[in-house]
């Protein structure tokens, strides 16, 4: 007899979908369907079934082979490494739960770390964005009962976050939204012609890089102030028209992904997003949402925040909480050579780094903790395999709106494996022990 | 549990009607004790010092969204104060919205040991709690707010108050909350739209319902809940000139209404922040005090009690679950502004702010505050705070009791403000010589906040079975001339004891405590519409599913700690 278990909270993307069901056999081992969630979702549980998975440490020697180590081993060498290290660097974070990067950031502050998360490579200029200007937002049920214009700037939920539009932005019916798609205006803006694109009322291709001029655009013809004959691409009546929806609406979404964040002008694109947003708020109600990511990113930001006062980047290792991004953030300071041992866990810089940053962590001392094979654990010095999760282990992860939600646990995982939080507790335990505090 | 004697301390308590009598305080297995009752305490010699209960803060935004949303934004707020990790204590830093172990610090160093956040939206019960599960030492709730809420909403247009008192109780239980935040009640609902509610009888958008019934409603419902602490409003019009009149149609919404409950709260409604309402004049040019209206009706209704939210002239940070005045405060300070509308029940902005001793209304605003406490007539229902971070930090309660204790002190800020005259002429401060005692500080600051949270069975005193949360300052109100002593006595306590551990020692923090997160279980007699109500909004118009809405103890919180009311009968 398989059992069903539901509400189960899917660990993938910053969507963050709860709404899972996951049949599992009667032993509680095994996973057998999953239901409601999009293919890549599904695939997350699905993938921790996996029968050659890694459920032994494993260690680089000096010739580059691999030998299995035990968990004790594993804990001591990440221990001293961590503790002899000047500077290392402990990066990841963002698929994991804020029990288990609590327990990390204690072990950042005792070592003298720098603790960096996944924003580093994708919304950490949005970040800076906000410390510039604010950020008028919601949470995403209230696009669902209230938002009747959605813009998708710079992003691709229907391949990225899959089940973003159904669940919250373009088709349910809310409270006040009783027409659901029919009567939202669907605005999208992509220099190329996404999935997403294709389903919009209007898509503006933009040219590549030019955000920043084109939110600007539509600042200036949202006060009804001339514009030239196209800017970045866009000819100005569909900019006029655009603005016009927009005012027109009773309540506009602006939400924006990678494509705005990492092009050129950065968080400067994001200054001005939001800007535009605050001067939508004098003719109508706006907000705006960054697409994050990894299913708990925003977690990362959250529970750093409390502890250190800091989103990303924290650099501990002077005894005080540091932030400077383009200084303490993480392919800074390997391509700077200024970290001397790097703890990756809960994301993969193997990759999605630039090569040469990956390059200096194959050269350093290296732990990475991850239920899966990576790029990055490929050129780390030891893999500590964990369990997944949001599957095999439960805790808190936040979602994209920055809603908290305790991810379920459904299966076991593998006999003797740890969670990312039982291992850093352990290891946690010894750095103690190395630095002889209480 | 190790024994304690606090000996020779010059010790006031209201409640037990100790006024600088020289009394020993015996503690034992975490609770104040007679003296007879230990047989080999540790002596603290506290010879010269003033004794007080631990402190008791009733409203402050310590932890949650907007707090976070404060600490994220604002690196700017960390400059020149981290500190390192020293011993127990871990690296802490933040000026106006401070780390949560920074939090805990110097809440301890001012000998402080209880503080309740004061508006938790529902939905990030969770972020609220894993906040206050790590911040050290204190005790902590958090109150859920209530006001925007639209089950509240439409139970209350529908006048079934029952039905809105079994969701209240299902809210608080589902969120581990402790008692009803009303914040611009219907306001911020409004604002869902960009729009407001600005007097008490504004309708409402769409839910056809006014303030005035949503805060009434709510006091009806708190009362047939008979939960330990009344109504907690913010009300409308909240920082506006001429605000006062709203301010007094929202206090007369309760006159003569009486309290229902075991936990000795003998008010029906807490106003929060009353600086903020209490403006006359019609623009910023002619604004004044109504401190004296205000307090008249405050001093002749004694059902209500309140807090002053008093600005203390510093940098700060903004936050309020107050969405459409936080819009308002950016359209005309022009800083950075943050929003976040909360699906179904609330919204909240923050915005920094400078409080300029340069600037007239500033000046107006932080004499308000300290006539608002000065003409109060009874310190037990008159609490001093600075609705932190929004008027000032909280750890310039000392200073906001050097004002209060010293006319001198008042005057000389008063001097150093660049509009003093006008200053002078708008408000009352400068003709009003009362100093406050210690004894009335000891009301407002611990035995009549712990009454009006319905805690003055645990807090507040010093009265033989109370939780031992004493507080020990290195002040003697025999010798003290000086009132920039107040100021620093009062900000680093000599010693802290809470739940009969030394927390504080010669003002060094030496243990991170036990703290205790409270909550209130109102149990109501089974109410299947409501049920219904609920699974139907879950499923419809929530965004998460109503079994991944409840708080998890196991994993949120540090020693929950449960208050339990029967309102069955
Ligand atoms: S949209 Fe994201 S959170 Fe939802 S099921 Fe797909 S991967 Fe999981």
């Amino acid at each position: 007899m398989a059992k069903i278990i539901s509400d189960v909270v899917c660990p993938f993307c910053g969507t963050l979908c709860d709404d899972l069901e996951v049949k599992v056999s009667d032993d509680g081992k095994e996973i057998l369907e999953v239901y409601n969630a999009c293919v890549i979702g599904t695939e997350k549980f699905l993938h921790s079934q996996a029968k050659d998975r890694l459920t032994v440490p494993m260690k680089q020697d000096e010739e580059g082979n691999w030998n299995e180590v035990s968990v004790d081993d594993a804990v001591e060498y990440t221990a001293q490494m961590l503790c002899n290290a000047k500077k290392p660097l402990m990066y990841g974070w963002s698929s994991t739960n804020c029990e288990a990067q609590s327990k990390g950031h204690e072990i950042a502050e005792l070592v003298g770390g720098v603790v960096d998360n996944t924003a580093t490579v994708c919304h950490g200029t949005t970040l800076i964005a906000v410390q510039d200007v604010g950020v008028p937002s919601c949470t995403l049920g209230e696009v669902k009962n209230r938002a009747d214009r959605i813009v998708f700037w710079g992003c691709n939920p229907a391949h990225a976050h899959p089940r973003h539009m159904s669940r919250y932005s373009i088709f349910p019916r809310g409270f006040f939204t009783g027409k659901g798609h029919k009567a939202r205006k669907m605005v999208v803006v992509d220099p190329r012609s996404t999935d997403t694109a294709k389903m919009a009322d209007l898509h503006m291709q933009i040219e590549q890089g030019r955000d920043y001029e084109l939110l600007s655009a539509l600042r200036v013809a949202i006060r009804g102030n001339p514009l030239p004959e196209t800017v970045a691409g866009i000819p100005r009546e569909t900019i006029q028209d655009v603005a016009e929806t927009l005012k027109s609406g009773r309540f506009v979404v602006i939400f924006f992904g990678m494509g705005v964040t990492q092009s050129l002008s950065k968080n400067h694109n994001i200054d001005i997003a939001i800007a535009l947003t605050r001067d939508l708020n004098d003719y109508t109600k706006a907000a705006i949402m960054p697409m994050r990511g990894h299913y708990n990113v925003t977690g990362s930001g959250q529970v750093l925040g409390w502890q250190f006062g800091y989103p990303f980047c924290v650099d501990l290792s002077r005894g005080f909480a540091r932030y400077n991004p383009g200084d303490s953030t993480s392919n800074d300071l390997l391509r700077r050579g200024e970290v001397d041992a790097v703890f990756v866990l809960g994301s993969d810089p193997g990759a999605h780094f630039p090569i040469s940053s990956v390059k200096k962590i194959a050269q350093l001392p290296s732990v990475c903790v991850e239920p899966h094979y990576t790029p990055t654990t490929a050129v780390c010095k030891l893999h500590m395999p964990v369990a997944f999760v949001g599957v095999e282990e439960g805790g808190c992860a936040y979602r994209m709106d920055n809603v908290p939600i305790e991810t379920r646990k459904v299966v076991e995982p593998p006999e003797g494996m740890l969670s990312d939080e039982e291992f850093l507790e352990r290891v946690l335990e010894r750095v103690k022990e190395i630095k002889g505090v209480a | 549990m190790a024994e304690y004697l606090i000996k020779n301390g010059f010790v006031f308590d209201p409640v037990l009607e100790i006024n600088g009598d020289k009394v020993d305080i015996a503690i034992k297995d975490g609770k104040i004790v007679q003296s007879t009752e230990i047989k080999n305490p540790t002596v603290v010699d506290a010879a010269g010092k003033t004794v007080m209960a631990g402190g008791v803060d009733i409203h402050a935004h310590v932890a949650g969204p907007k707090v976070n949303v404060g600490r994220n934004y604002r690196p700017e707020d960390k400059l020149f104060n981290y500190e390192p990790r020293k011993g127990v204590k871990r690296m802490a830093g933040g000026f106006s919205v401070p780390t949560v172990f920074r939090t805990g610090y110097k809440y301890a160093q001012m000998g402080y040991t209880t503080v309740m956040e004061a508006a938790m939206p529902p939905l990030y019960a969770r972020h609220t709690h894993e906040e206050m599960r790590d911040t050290p030492i204190l005790d902590q709730g958090a109150y859920p707010v209530f006001g925007n809420n639209w089950f509240v909403l439409e139970y209350l247009k529908n006048h079934e108050v029952e039905n809105a008192a079994a969701y209240i109780s299902w809210l608080l239980r589902t969120t581990r909350g402790y008692a009803i935040k009303i914040v611009n009640p219907g306001g911020t609902e409004a604002w869902g739209w960009g729009l407001n509610c600005n007097s008490i009888h504004d309708p409402v958008p769409y839910f056809d319902i006014t303030p005035a019934q949503i805060m009434k409603g709510l006091m009806d419902a708190n009362e047939a809940l008979r939960l330990p602490h009344s109504i907690h409003i913010h009300t409308n019009n909240l920082g506006n000139p001429g605000n006062y009149e709203t301010t007094l149609d929202t206090f007369k919404l309760f006159q003569g209404e009486k309290p229902n409950n075991d936990f000795g709260r003998e008010q029906v409604m807490h106003h929060t922040h009353v600086q903020f309402h209490s403006y006359g004049g019609d623009n910023w040019g002619n604004v004044e005090s109504k401190a004296d209206e205000i307090m008249n009706y405050v001093n002749n209704n004694d059902n209500m009690t309140m807090d002053l939210g008093c600005v203390t002239l510093d940098e700060t940070t903004t936050m309020t679950a107050d969405g459409p005045f936080e819009h308002h405060l950016t359209e005309l300070n022009h800083l950075k502004w943050a929003n976040t509308d909360v699906e179904l029940e609330t919204a909240a902005g923050v915005v920094p702010y400078i409080y300029s001793p340069n600037v007239k209304v500033c000046g107006i605003q932080w004499a308000i505050g300290l006539e608002l406490a000065l003409l109060a007539k009874d310190p037990m229902r008159v609490f001093i705070t600075t609705d932190h971070p929004n008027a000032g930090p909280f750890f310039r309660y000392p200073r906001v009791m050097k004002w209060l204790m010293s006319q001198d002190a008042r005057e000389a800020q008063m001097d150093a403000l660049k509009w003093a005259e006008k200053v002078r002429s708008a408000t009352l401060l400068s003709g009003l010589d009362r100093e406050l005692t210690l004894y009335e500080i000891a009301a407002m600051t611990r035995a009549g906040t712990a009454k009006a949270l319905g805690l003055s069975h645990m807090y507040g005193s010093l009265k033989p079975g109370l939780e031992a949360d004493v507080a020990v300052y290195d002040y003697n109100p025999e010798t003290a001339e000086d009132p920039e002593l107040i100021e620093k006595a009062f900000g680093n306590a000599a010693y802290l004891f809470k739940g009969g551990e030394i927390v504080v020692k010669e003002g060094e923090v030496v243990s991170n405590g036990n703290k205790k997160t409270l909550w209130v279980d109102a149990k109501v007699a089974e109410n299947p519409q409501v049920q219904r109500d609920v699974a139907e909004k879950f499923l419809r118009y929530y965004t998460v599913t109503q079994a991944n809405y409840e708080v998890n103890e196991k994993v949120f919180m540090k020693n929950p700690y449960r208050i339990e009311v029967d309102a069955t009968q």
